[in-house]
């Protein structure tokens, strides 16, 4: 797929798993992780699909602890 | 590669307390982002209410006070009426606004104060314990309702912004939510409107935002966004009731 | 000039620039003189939707800097209290002005001392005390009123002007100082003035959820008050040296004392009186160390015996402590006090 595409970094230890990212994303590109415990003792939100990202920002506009930065990547032939 | 969203200086780096899928957090981050393009971060003077957002202050990089629960928008009132250069809001809940505050609020809109009023309005008494608000649907269950709110005992919910758009001095209302991305860049969108109306010294504006108390309602984070928009839109519509021309 | 309007002048004077008010009898005077002359000399008169708005009010405009005041009257400062015990907690300098009337509930809106308690007490909830200046005559309500500013100032707290319904209405001349310009209040470290993105943000708060930073900030507050009450005690003491009786009666209630002090004088007894000018910091020593002569004291107030308790605190049960007072609105005549002194000098207190 060519066209917009994103990066989503997460502060890891400031996510409380609440998952709202996980259930707006369009394209599956966020789970969370039980298989590690961040510093609050949740389960954290993890990339798990990084190349499904389409920089829409729906993760980073419902998460309420701002966990999320998205660098927006330029994909050689799309814009 | 560019960096399109990071978080804004507007908030400072303590974590909140907030219950995890609360969307308090959303809208702090709403009114910092909105308050950093604006360029007034160091313009502003913040009241915080009672509720669970009462701790507002140790999340928002403003300069903040304290309010007694329901009083804030008298505090504004004094703050603005006294540095009417700097940009002056409140931060309320249902609880704080609609019932124990309702005196304050209709009279801060009655004067056209010109503040700007974050109304966060999740149906509910978040912070003492999931106890019934003003604002809780008929039917719903809290721990004073346990049966569910039963309208002929105790009334039909607050229409706040419906009320607040009918006082003649009032500049802006509108009534957002935060239960969906789409809705958030909306949600946003007022928010903006709201402080440039206190910008362009149009008087008392505010801005209702429907959200999600998962730990009172007793719902997993997810599930609460979509009894909000199941249960609380078709009650609570959403839209401008009050507009300024040219806002 | 009338004692509200002497009152309100003299905050003008006192560099008073915001004022809050609601109507309530019998301090009526005193907003609408303000509605009419604050504006004119540069500040605000604003009227609230209700006293609980009024004291929140003054509670943003002082955290924003303003030299900011309120009037009421009893049952109105009953609704303030909330609001009180947030400014004492969060340690705002400001002047709130109680014309007084009698109670309980509406009461009446005759003069009245009901409010001792009130203005000495709390009524709002927590540890704190609030400095209460009660004047007896305009002259001393206009000083006092100029001085409340500044009390209120160095010492970061709310200032209590205790009045009634007589001292309000009653006219008298007054001189005002006229010299005190309007200082605003000097940049200040906690301030609400935006930080302006060169210091970190400051909050002004009461909560404190952590028990141990509570009682610190709790200390520090009664630190201060100790302060106050070392340095701010005032009191009047009048024809006190060789008193074989003692009256103690503040405001009002003293100007009719005094007269019955002369009375006794005349008729050859040695009457006194300790009139208080402070409410809180109540001058217990004035009490502590009593002329030899002082075989009693009586407290007489316009109430059913208020300041009574301060007053046998203080005597420390060295001498009997009587009462006298009127209450509702009724107002004692000299006679009275002077029929009731003789009672007491020639031992039939009971």
């Amino acid at each position: 797929m060519t066209g917009r595409r994103g990066i989503p970094h997460i502060a890891v230890d400031s996510c409380k798993g609440c998952a709202l990212c996980v259930s707006v994303c369009p394209e599956s590109v966020l789970t969370i992780d039980d298989a590690r415990v961040n510093l609050k003792g949740y389960y954290p939100v993890s990339v798990e699909a990084v190349e499904n990202c389409i920089a829409c920002l729906s993760c980073a506009l419902i998460c309420p602890d701002v966990v999320f930065t998205i660098e927006r990547v330029v994909d050689q032939q799309g814009g | 590669m560019s960096v399109i969203f990071s978080k804004t200086s507007g908030l400072t780096e303590t974590a909140t307390h907030y219950c995890p899928g609360c969307t308090h957090g959303i809208a702090h981050r709403l009114v910092a982002e909105v308050l950093e393009e604006l360029g007034l971060l160091g313009e502003t003077i913040g009241c915080a209410s009672v509720g669970c957002s009462i701790l507002s202050y140790n999340y928002l990089n403003v300069d903040m006070i304290e309010c007694s629960h329901g009083r804030a928008p008298a505090v504004a009132t004094g703050i603005k009426r006294t540095v009417p250069e700097k940009t002056v809001f409140t931060y309320q809940g249902d609880g704080d606004l609609a019932s124990i505050g309702t005196a304050e609020i209709v009279h801060a809109a009655h004067r056209g104060e010109n503040i700007t009023v974050i109304f966060v309005n999740n149906a509910i008494y978040g912070m003492t314990g999931g106890q019934m608000a003003p604002t809780t649907l008929a039917g719903q269950k809290t721990t004073t309702a346990p049966e569910g709110r039963q309208p002929e005992f105790s009334g039909l919910p607050l229409k706040m912004s419906e009320m607040l758009a009918q006082v003649p001095s009032a500049s802006y209302v509108e009534r957002v939510s935060l239960h969906h991305p789409k809705y958030i860049r909306k949600a946003k969108k007022a928010v903006l409107r709201a402080f440039t109306c206190q910008m362009e010294h149009r008087g008392f504006s505010l801005v209702e935002l429907l959200s999600t108390c998962p730990t009172g309602w007793g719902l997993d984070p997810i599930d609460s966004l979509e009894w909000l928009e199941a249960n609380m839109i078709p009650y609570y519509p959403l839209g401008v009731f009050r507009a300024p021309e040219e806002v | 000039m009338k004692g509200n309007e002497a009152l309100a002048l003299a905050a003008i004077h006192g560099g008073c620039t915001h004022f809050f008010g609601y109507p309530i009898t019998p301090q009526n005077e005193i907003p609408e003189f303000l509605a009419r002359e604050l504006p004119k000399a540069g500040g605000l008169f604003l009227q609230a939707e209700s006293e609980i708005a009024a004291v929140n009010m003054l509670y943003g405009a002082a955290a924003a800097g303003a030299r900011a005041m309120i009037s009421s009257s009893s049952p109105g400062l009953a609704l303030m209290q909330e609001g009180i015990s947030m400014l004492a907690a969060t340690e705002i300098p400001c002047v709130i002005v109680n014309v007084m009337r009698g109670g309980p509930g509406l009461g009446g809106i005759q003069p009245a001392q009901s409010d001792y308690f009130q203005m000495t007490r709390g009524g709002g909830n927590g540890d704190y005390r609030i400095i209460s200046l009660a004047p007896a005559t305009l002259q001393e309500s206009a000083e006092m009123m100029q001085e409340a500013f500044a009390l209120a100032q160095k010492y970061r707290t709310p200032v209590f002007i205790v009045s009634d319904g007589m001292l309000g209405q009653m006219m008298e001349p007054v001189e005002l100082n006229k010299s005190r310009s309007k200082e605003r209040v000097a940049e200040q470290p906690w301030i609400l003035t935006g930080h302006h993105n060169n210091r970190s943000p400051r909050t002004i708060k009461s909560l404190r959820l952590d028990p141990a930073e509570l009682e610190i900030h709790n200390l520090r507050l009664q630190e201060k008050y100790k302060r106050i009450s070392q340095a701010e005690v005032r009191f009047e003491a009048y024809r006190e040296v060789d008193a074989e009786l003692l009256f103690c009666a503040f405001g009002s209630t003293a100007r009719i004392v005094k007269n019955s002090v002369d009375d006794l004088h005349q008729k050859g007894y040695r009457a006194g009186l300790i009139r208080p000018q402070t409410l809180w910091p109540f001058p217990a020593l004035a009490f502590r160390s009593l002329p030899k002569s002082c075989r009693s004291v009586i407290c007489v107030e316009m109430n059913c015996g208020q300041m009574l308790d301060d007053v046998k605190l203080a005597v420390e049960g060295r001498v009997p402590v009587h009462f006298y007072g009127r209450c509702g609105g009724m107002i004692p005549e000299p006679e009275e006090l002077t029929a009731r002194a003789l009672d007491i000098l020639s031992g039939d207190s009971q």
